[in-house]
């Protein structure tokens, strides 16, 4: 019983600390007149992250290397991608290229 | 007084959804519902692993309600069927969410004001902000980023349901190959934005050092620590004539000019990690 409301607390302040964490930037651009040259950096930031995000997310697993299957479907994605292939086929063809290979054995 | 409040919030709704609906057009709008529907399924095997991993049923489905971020709520359940301390599965949650500052930032301006700011903030999350960025104008921006952030809300909460409850039907998303999707969704995204060298170069860096970080440093900093670039970025944009490339220049999401820089990107990004 206890260890419910203690699970149940921490989800609270998860939530609470995440929607704070989301309403940062808003706030505080809302307050702050950010001179054009931040507020293209805050996008730049943005893609960096983003771009962060898709190599960390293509390559590891818990700390570890993710096997090449994904990140081998994520290459093919990209490829397609910058042959400018419509989206659909750009995620279609990532999603499947990892179960193809995965399929085969790889792991 | 509380009927019209209502009636008033309803027919506001209904405009903001109409208005939504012209601006997204087909591409936008199938784009969109792929990624919707991979993260469903996702969802779902989410609310199955946490209910199999011996978490009561509630426990993912709030987390989802509440949370509404994959990558933290995967990271909590995992701290937390592993017996670990639940102030540490905060704190984890709580760093892998700590990008969403400068995502605010960065988009900010399509959230608008009233209840629609509050709503807004909750479904700031990476796919929300990365069709946001891809887009060219104004409006288009604000119709790609709400039409996603609530249509995941609504797609990642029925999906983790439907996973706690009905458990392990689709607990191995790998085998459909969907952990792939999600990094290709974001780099088609993104690509756009890479068009332009500097950015380019300064993500090849940032993505190398959160690799390299990965291994030391507890979940959610590395990706942090790609924002060490920035100065990169800026100094190489500066000692040119103004910069005016950035993020939501492509007329649409998935179509790119040039190839140069965004090939070199996603030669490192799957190359081969460094360890």
């Amino acid at each position: 019983m206890s260890e419910q409301i203690i699970l149940i607390a921490a989800v609270g302040v998860l939530a609470v600390g995440t929607y704070a964490l989301r309403a940062c930037g808003p706030a505080l651009r809302e307050r702050v007149r950010l001179p054009q040259r931040a507020e293209e950096a805050m996008t730049l930031a943005s893609v960096l992250l983003l771009a962060a995000l898709v190599g960390t997310a293509a390559l590891i697993e818990a700390d570890g290397f993710a096997g090449w299957a994904r990140p081998a479907g994520v290459l093919v994605g990209g490829v397609l991608a910058w042959r400018k292939a419509p989206f659909v086929v750009v995620v279609l063809a990532a999603a499947a290229t990892a179960a193809l290979l995965r399929l085969a054995g790889v792991p | 007084m509380l009927t019209n409040d209502v009636v008033s919030f309803i027919i506001v709704l209904m405009r903001s959804l109409r208005r939504t609906r012209r601006v997204l057009q087909g591409d936008l709008a199938r784009d969109i519902a792929l990624v919707l529907l991979a993260d469903g399924i996702v969802g779902v095997s989410f609310g199955a692993i946490a209910v199999g991993s011996g978490l009561p049923v509630w426990l993912p489905m709030l987390l989802s309600l509440l949370v509404f971020a994959g990558a933290a709520q995967f990271l909590f359940v995992g701290i937390i069927a592993a017996g670990g301390n639940p102030v540490a599965a905060v704190l984890a949650g709580l760093l892998v969410n700590a990008r969403h500052v400068p995502f605010g930032f960065a988009i900010g301006d399509v959230l608008g004001s009233g209840w629609r700011k509050w709503a807004g903030t909750h479904v700031m999350i990476d796919e929300s902000v990365a069709f946001a960025l891809a887009q060219h104008d104004a409006e288009r921006r604000k119709a790609a980023y709400w039409a996603c952030g609530v249509g995941l809300f609504v797609c990642w909460n029925v999906g983790v349901a439907l996973g706690a409850v009905a458990g392990t039907a689709v607990s191995d998303t790998a085998a459909l190959g969907l952990d792939a999707a999600f990094p290709a969704v974001l780099l088609a995204l993104v690509l756009p934005s890479l068009r332009d060298k500097a950015t380019a170069a300064a993500a090849l860096v940032g993505v190398a050092v959160a690799l390299v970080a990965t291994p030391v440093l507890p979940a959610g900093l590395p990706v942090l620590l790609a924002l060490l670039a920035l100065p990169i970025a800026l100094v190489l944009r500066g000692t040119r004539a103004p910069a005016t490339v950035h993020a939501g220049e492509s007329r649409e999401s998935g179509r790119h000019d040039d190839p140069a820089p965004s090939g070199e990107a996603t030669g490192e990004e799957t190359s081969c990690p460094s360890r």
